[in-house]
C-alpha cells in the first residue's frame, strides 16, 4: 500500500469506503488540543484498521457528517475528521 | 426458593446492596433500569450537583433487597462532562453518598458491543466486582448476530449475562447472576484505575476488537431498516423539511388533541366549583368521593395529587377562621388552579413526542441535521436536545446542557434556553390566542390560531439563534467551540413501559409544582385583590380599592407604553415565580371583578377590556420575558455564579420590553389600538 492513496477522512465524499490507517492530531485550527481529540476519537471507535464508511452529509457545506465505523455510526464535523487519515478500500 | 436463598435472607445486611448500572449512551439501559425497578424509583439530585440520581429497589428471586443505581451514560471513565463525573465518581466510590456500588453491571448493545467491550475493560480496573449484561439481545439476535457467551465471559474475565429489557422474564437471567455474585461477594480492592492516554485506549480498544472477534459472530452489515430510514431523514434536504414539518405537527397535535381531554378536565372543576358553592364541606368530601371519583372527571387520577392539596388547603384556611368565606374562598382557588391544570394534557403530548423522538434515536439525527445551522449562530449541534426540551421546560433543559462538554457552548445554551416556548407559555399563549385571532383557516388547511402559536414558538427560536450569535461574539471573540461528536444509534421502537414511566414522572413533577407554588400564589392572589375591602358605600368594584390595584398602578408608568393595563401588570407579578401563573391570575382579578365570571370566561373578559394591540403585546412581552424564578435559580445553580443570572434576566428584560413596545405602538399606528 502507497502513502499516495491515503486522504484525510475529512476530506473524502460521501459513498466513501475505507480503513483506518492513522489518527494525526497536530493539525491547527482544530477546537480541541491535540492528544484530548485523538483520545475522544479512539473511545468512539476510531482506531487504526477499523473499517469506516461516510454515510451522509449535511446540507451546507457538506457538514456534518456521518460515518460508519466498524458497527457504529458517528457524527463528527469535517474538521475533526481531517485527523483520521484513511485509506480507499479496493474496488469490489 | 433454595436454601441458599433463605440463607442469605435471613442474613441480608442491614443496608441493601447496591447495583450501579454503567454503559454506553443508547445501550437500552434506562429501559432496563425501569424494567428491574418498574415504578419503584426515586428520582433526586447528587449532593451539590443537579445530575440525576436515580435509583430503584428490587426483590430478587432469591428474596434478597437489591438497591440499583442507573447512571449516566458514557463511553469511558475519563469524564468529561458533570454527568460522566458523576458516573466515574460512582464508580470508584469517590463520592461521599449512600450509593457506593458493592456490583458493577456494564450494560452492552448486544447488536453493538464493540464500544461497550472497551468500556466493560475499563470498568475492570476500578476494584469492584464487574459484570456485563448483553442487553437487547431479541433485537441482536434478529439481525443475526450470534454471541457466545461463554467464550465472551472467558476472554473478557468477567460473568456475562443476556438480557431483553422490554420482555417479561428477559431479566431474569440477570437477576440470577447478581444474586450468584452477591452470595461470595470479593472484598473491594483498591482502584488500578487512572485516566487512560491515547495509547492505553488505543489497545484496550484493540483487546475489545479481538474479544469481539473471538466471541461474536455478525455481519457487520448495517440495520437495513436504519439505513433505509436515514437515506431519507439524513437526507441534506430531505431531512431538513421532515424535521421542520415534524415540529409544526408536533405544535399542532399539542394544540388539537389536547383540546377535548382540556375541556374534560375543564368540565370537571367547574362541576367541583358549584358543587362546593351549593354545599358545606363534609357533604362535598362526600360527594367528591362518591362521584367525582366513581364517575370520575377526565383522567382523576392524573389529578389527584392536585385535588388533596386544594383539599388540605381549604381545610387549613377554615382552621384559621375564614369560616365564613370558605365557600366563595374554594370556588376561586378551584378555579383559578383548574384553569392551569387544563394544560396538563398539552405538557403530557409535548413530552410524549419528545420522549418518543428520543427513544427512536431521532433525537440525535436532528442534532446532526441542525449542527451546521446552530452552529453558524454559535450554538453546538448537541444544544439542539436540550433547547428542544426547553420546549417543555426550561429547567430540565438546562440541566440537560451536560451532555455539552465544553464550557462555553454550554454557557450559550444556558443563555438562550429560557427563550424557548416552554409548556408554562402555553396557557397564557392559548388564552390571549383564543380570546383574540378569529379560529378559522387559511391556506385552506391551517388553524390561523395554530400558525400564530407555530409564530410564537419561531420567535422564540429566532431570539434564541439571534442572541447565542451575539453571545458568541462579545463573549467569546469568535474561538472555534468544541467538536461535534455524536454516536447516531440505530432506530429503535419505544417502548409502552419505558414511555409510561417517563410521562408520569414528568406530569407528577408537573403536579407537584401546580399543586405548590401556583396554589399558594393563587391564594396570595386572591388575598392582594379582596383586602382591603371597599369602603361602606363603595361604588367601584371592590378589586379596585385592593391592594392588587395599588400594586398595579405604581407599575403603570413604566408599563403605559407596552398598552399593559393595571390588571396585566398584577398579574405579571404572580407570573414570575411560574409563568402561567398569569393565567389563573388573571382569572381571580376578572372574576372578583365581573362578579360572576368564572374561570374558563376569562378569554371572553380579557377581549371585551383589552385592544388587540394589548394582547399582541402581552404575547410579544411573554416570548422574551424572565418570567420563570425557578429558571433564573437553576441558572444560577448550574452556572455557579450569581453574575450568570443576571445577565440573563436582564437581556431577557430588555428584549421583552423592546419587543412588546415595538408591537403595541406598530399595532395602534396599524389602528389596532
Amino acid at each position: 500500500m502507497t502513502s499516495k492513496a491515503t486522504i484525510a477522512l475529512g476530506n473524502a465524499l460521501v459513498g466513501f469506503r475505507g480503513r483506518i490507517r492513522e489518527l494525526v492530531v497536530d493539525k491547527a485550527g482544530v477546537g480541541l488540543p491535540g492528544p484530548e481529540l485523538e483520545r475522544r476519537l479512539i473511545e468512539l471507535g476510531f482506531v487504526e484498521g477499523a473499517d469506516v464508511e461516510l454515510l451522509h452529509q449535511g446540507l451546507f457545506g457538506g457538514d456534518p457528517i456521518a460515518v460508519r465505523v466498524a458497527h457504529t455510526t458517528i457524527a463528527l464535523r469535517r474538521r475533526e475528521a481531517m485527523a483520521i487519515l484513511v485509506t480507499p478500500a479496493l474496488p469490489a | 426458593m433454595n436454601a441458599g436463598g433463605i440463607l442469605t435472607a435471613a442474613v441480608a445486611p442491614a443496608v441493601a446492596p447496591v447495583i450501579a448500572l454503567v454503559g454506553n449512551p443508547n445501550c437500552g439501559k434506562t429501559a432496563l433500569f425501569n424494567a428491574l425497578t418498574g415504578s419503584r424509583q426515586k428520582v433526586a439530585n447528587y449532593p451539590g450537583v443537579t445530575v440525576e440520581k436515580k435509583i430503584g429497589r428490587l426483590t430478587t428471586p432469591a428474596g434478597r433487597v437489591l438497591q440499583i443505581v442507573d447512571l449516566p451514560g458514557t463511553y469511558s471513565l475519563r469524564a468529561r462532562s458533570p454527568d460522566e463525573e458523576i458516573t466515574r465518581d460512582v464508580v470508584l466510590g469517590r463520592l461521599q453518598s449512600d450509593v457506593n456500588p458493592d456490583l458493577i453491571v456494564c450494560v452492552g448493545d448486544a447488536s453493538n458491543l464493540r464500544l461497550a467491550l472497551r468500556l466493560a475493560l475499563e470498568l475492570k480496573r476500578v476494584g469492584r466486582p464487574v459484570m456485563l449484561s448483553l442487553n437487547m439481545m431479541d433485537i441482536a439476535r434478529k439481525r443475526g448476530v450470534e454471541i457466545d457467551v461463554a467464550r465472551l465471559s472467558r476472554e473478557l474475565g468477567v460473568p456475562v449475562v443476556q438480557s431483553v429489557a422490554v420482555r417479561r422474564g428477559g431479566t431474569d437471567a440477570l437477576l440470577g447472576e447478581i444474586d450468584r455474585l452477591l452470595e461470595d461477594l470479593p472484598l473491594a480492592q483498591a482502584a488500578d484505575w487512572h485516566a487512560p492516554d491515547a495509547g492505553e485506549l488505543r489497545s484496550a480498544q484493540r483487546e475489545a476488537d479481538r474479544v469481539l472477534r473471538a466471541a461474536v459472530k455478525s455481519s457487520g452489515e448495517r440495520d437495513s431498516g436504519t439505513a433505509a430510514v436515514d437515506a431519507v431523514l439524513l437526507h441534506p434536504v430531505a431531512g431538513l423539511v421532515v424535521l421542520l414539518a415534524l415540529l409544526f405537527v408536533m405544535f399542532q397535535a399539542v394544540f388539537a388533541w389536547a383540546r377535548p381531554l382540556m375541556d374534560v378536565i375543564q368540565d370537571g372543576f367547574t362541576w367541583l366549583g358549584t358543587l362546593v358553592e351549593a354545599s358545606p364541606l363534609p357533604d362535598l368530601l362526600k360527594s367528591f368521593f362518591k362521584d367525582g371519583l366513581i364517575s370520575g372527571v377526565g383522567s382523576v387520577i392524573v389529578f389527584l395529587p392536585q385535588i388533596v392539596i386544594l383539599f388540605f388547603f381549604i381545610l387549613v384556611l377554615e382552621d384559621l377562621g375564614y369560616m365564613a368565606r370558605a365557600a366563595f374562598l374554594m370556588d376561586r382557588i378551584m378555579g383559578g388552579a383548574g384553569s392551569v391544570i387544563v394544560f396538563l394534557p398539552q405538557i403530557v403530548i409535548l413530552f410524549f413526542f419528545i420522549l418518543v423522538l428520543e427513544d427512536l434515536g431521532y433525537m440525535a439525527r436532528a442534532a446532526f441535521l441542525m449542527d451546521r445551522i446552530m452552529g453558524g449562530a454559535g450554538l453546538h449541534g448537541r444544544a439542539f436536545i436540550p433547547l428542544l426540551s426547553s420546549f417543555a421546560c426550561a429547567i430540565p433543559g438546562i440541566m440537560s446542557t451536560r451532555v455539552i462538554d465544553d464550557k462555553r457552548d454550554r454557557l450559550t445554551t444556558i443563555l438562550v434556553a429560557p427563550l424557548m416556548t416552554c409548556s408554562a407559555r402555553i396557557p397564557v399563549y392559548t388564552l390571549i390566542i383564543g380570546a383574540f385571532i378569529p379560529d378559522r383557516e387559511v391556506w385552506g388547511f391551517v388553524g390561523l390560531q395554530g400558525l400564530v402559536m407555530f409564530g410564537l414558538y419561531a420567535s422564540g427560536i429566532a431570539g434564541a439563534l439571534g442572541v447565542s450569535f451575539i453571545i458568541k461574539r462579545v463573549f467569546w471573540h469568535g474561538e472555534p467551540g468544541e467538536p461535534f461528536m455524536l454516536e447516531l444509534p440505530d432506530y429503535k421502537l419505544p417502548r409502552v413501559k419505558s414511555l409510561a414511566i417517563g410521562l408520569w414522572t414528568r406530569a407528577t413533577i408537573f403536579l407537584k409544582r401546580a399543586g405548590t407554588t401556583i396554589l399558594s400564589m393563587m391564594v396570595l392572589i386572591w388575598f392582594l385583590a379582596s383586602f382591603p375591602r371597599p369602603p361602606a358605600g363603595a361604588t367601584e368594584p371592590a378589586i379596585s380599592y385592593s391592594l392588587a390595584a395599588m400594586l398595579g398602578s405604581l407599575l403603570q408608568p413604566l408599563t403605559e407604553p407596552l398598552g399593559f393595563n393595571w390588571q396585566i401588570n398584577v398579574a405579571l407579578i404572580p407570573g414570575m415565580a411560574a409563568r402561567e401563573v398569569a393565567v389563573g391570575a388573571l382569572g381571580t382579578i376578572y372574576a372578583i371583578d365581573g362578579g360572576e365570571g368564572a374561570a374558563d370566561k376569562i378569554g371572553q373578559a380579557i377581549a371585551g377590556q383589552w385592544s388587540l394591540a394589548t394582547a399582541l403585546a402581552l404575547l410579544a412581552w411573554y416570548v422574551f420575558a424572565p418570567q420563570c424564578a425557578s429558571t433564573l435559580a437553576v441558572i444560577r445553580r448550574e452556572t455557579g455564579s450569581w453574575k450568570w443570572m443576571w445577565v440573563t434576566f436582564g437581556y431577557m428584560l430588555a428584549l421583552a420590553y423592546a419587543a412588546a413596545l415595538i408591537t403595541n405602538q406598530v399595532a395602534r399606528a396599524l389602528g389596532a389600538g
